[in-house]
């Protein structure tokens, strides 16, 4: 937690298109330590956009502007296509929502896993397959040889995620984001997922971003969570103390989700203030 | 009011058998909004669609006051009980107005006064005028689900089924058509069933809930119960506990 994997200062994303600029991303400011750092917000809040850009991975023609982006020393800003992928996959890895377009449907789970190894590590085949068949233990698939094997579409959502986080794992990075990597999946699949990066974080001394709209979720299992609204940090708070949220966007996300801890009549509406904009 | 007893859906294909329901029995009285909870595969969609009529029984069957419904609908129960799909990206015809996708139900039920009905249905969802004439893909999410919504109650039904009708939806708009739902089935006495895998969406709407695993119904417990984690099924106990959130210990 004390030191600083990610420093991000005055983050902006801007998508010019044939009617103006869109501004995707504004003036995000954030600190990243071996934590786990909550990102939520609704739909079109700049949450996944802010994810893709601190990984290089804006799509054209997308732009990048920041005052300082660093990750352990190093400036991102300054990274040619080159550095990306010695940082990307080694020392940084993202996982996406869905298992089904993550993974490519034609070549075993294990031969996938293996090639994070082989490209970023250097390992051979059989060390490969070796750290490989470890990860997927440690990511608890009961019975790792025979997923090895296995293509794709023969693996369950939950086991599908799993090889996914076992893949972008097996290189050991020291950061990871996270984009809803638990909404596509049921719920008491999803709290194991949730265990699984759980215990990475605590015991790898890894860096978490985990982007999700679930206000449940992020704050029992987070640390510190960043709310996002129209591309901004409108609040930053202690994932405990997201009950007491300053903000008037976050008070009324917590008071629109129906809740099963209590029972309300009416559900309060959000009403958007265009000064939260600014 | 709607009578289910030992329903069975059974799907075969390609020399496979699928047991998607098994033997499900539950009863709704009128008035009441009852819900089907469960995980993906767990058959709660299958059991819904089986009552509107879209999937054939395999075994049981449904009644509708009292009366038992066949396979083949006459044009006057299903005008009588109207559902709400998921995807409201899916469920609206992409090349048609809001007018004619409510006017199409209109026409094929034998409707008069179809413009007046029209307004009425747009103003009951909490649309206006302007989107009387837009296409779907003009339209919000939320606003999409307010069409569908209207255009099953165009018809006055006296049942309707919501199959996960807020989960494609952000927080701030669940929120509004969870509430619109809540107003309109007040206002027009609806009877109605909702599945959904959110059991905070279940309990908010619903008084009793049906829980459901591998297409057997688990448990039928009231919302308080489920509030409070009063359940029978070491199942229900452990799909509260993980809606609850996420647990360090366990």
């Amino acid at each position: 937690m004390s030191e600083t994997l990610l420093d991000v200062q005055d983050l902006n994303v801007a998508f010019p298109s044939r009617a103006g600029i869109t501004q995707a991303v504004r003036h995000v400011s954030f600190t990243l330590g071996r934590e786990r750092l909550g990102v939520v917000g609704e739909s079109g809040s700049g949450k996944s956009t802010m994810g893709r850009a601190l990984l290089g991975l804006t799509p054209k023609p997308g732009i990048v502007t920041a005052r300082k982006m660093s990750f352990d020393g190093q400036d991102l800003l300054a990274c040619s296509e080159a550095d990306w992928q010695r940082l990307r996959g080694r020392r940084m890895s993202m996982v996406m929502q869905d298992p089904k377009y993550s993974l490519n449907p034609v070549v075993r789970i294990g031969h996938q896993i293996d090639e994070t190894s082989r490209l970023h590590l250097g390992a051979n085949a059989a060390e490969a397959q070796r750290r490989t068949l470890a990860m997927l233990e440690a990511v608890q698939i009961r019975d790792p040889d025979r997923v090895y094997n296995l293509y794709p579409h023969e693996l369950s959502g939950g086991m599908g995620q799993r090889a996914m986080i076992a893949m972008m794992l097996v290189a050991e990075p020291d950061i990871l984001i996270a984009d809803e990597p638990t909404s596509a999946l049921d719920v008491t699949v999803q709290n194991d997922v949730l265990r699984i990066l759980d215990d990475l974080v605590r015991e790898r001394g890894m860096g978490l971003i985990f982007i999700s709209h679930n206000l449940t979720i992020v704050s029992s299992f987070c640390d510190r969570i960043l709310v996002m609204y129209g591309g901004k940090i409108v609040e930053e708070c202690k994932a405990t103390e997201l009950h007491h949220a300053k903000h008037p966007y976050t008070r009324a996300l917590i008071a629109a989700a129906p809740s099963l801890a209590e029972a309300r009549e009416e559900l309060a509406t959000v009403m958007r203030d265009p000064a939260w904009l600014t | 009011m709607i009578n289910i007893s030992n329903l069975n859906v059974i799907f075969r294909g390609s020399g496979k058998e699928m047991h998607a329901v098994r033997d499900v029995s539950f009863t709704v009285a009128a008035g009441e909004t009852f819900g089907i909870v469960g995980e993906s595969g767990s058959g709660k969609s299958t059991v819904l669609r089986t009552i509107a009529g879209l999937v054939q029984t395999s075994g049981g069957t449904i009644a509708i006051n009292g009366q038992a419904i066949s396979q083949k609908r006459s044009r006057d129960s299903s005008r009588l009980m109207q559902m709400v799909f998921q995807d409201p990206y899916g469920s609206l015809h992409p090349r048609q107005t809001v007018d004619s996708i409510l006017r199409e139900a209109l026409i094929i039920h034998g409707f008069d006064r179809q413009d007046e009905r029209i307004l009425k249905a747009i103003a009951d969802v909490g649309l206006s005028l302007q989107h009387r004439f837009r296409y779907p893909h003009q339209l919000s999410g939320g606003q999409r689900q307010r069409v569908a919504i209207a255009r099953a109650l165009i018809l006055s039904p006296s049942i309707l089924l919501l199959d996960e009708p807020t989960s494609a939806l952000d927080v701030s708009v669940q929120a509004e058509i969870l509430n619109l739902l809540a107003h309109l089935r007040q206002s027009y006495s609806l009877t109605s069933i909702l599945v959904s895998h959110d059991l905070a969406v279940v309990a908010h709407l619903c008084s009793r809930i049906a829980v459901m695993q591998f297409g057997r119904i688990v448990e039928v417990l009231s919302a308080a119960d489920l509030r409070l984690g009063i359940a029978r099924e070491n199942y229900t106990r452990a799909l509260i506990a993980a809606s609850r959130g996420f647990s360090r210990a366990q």
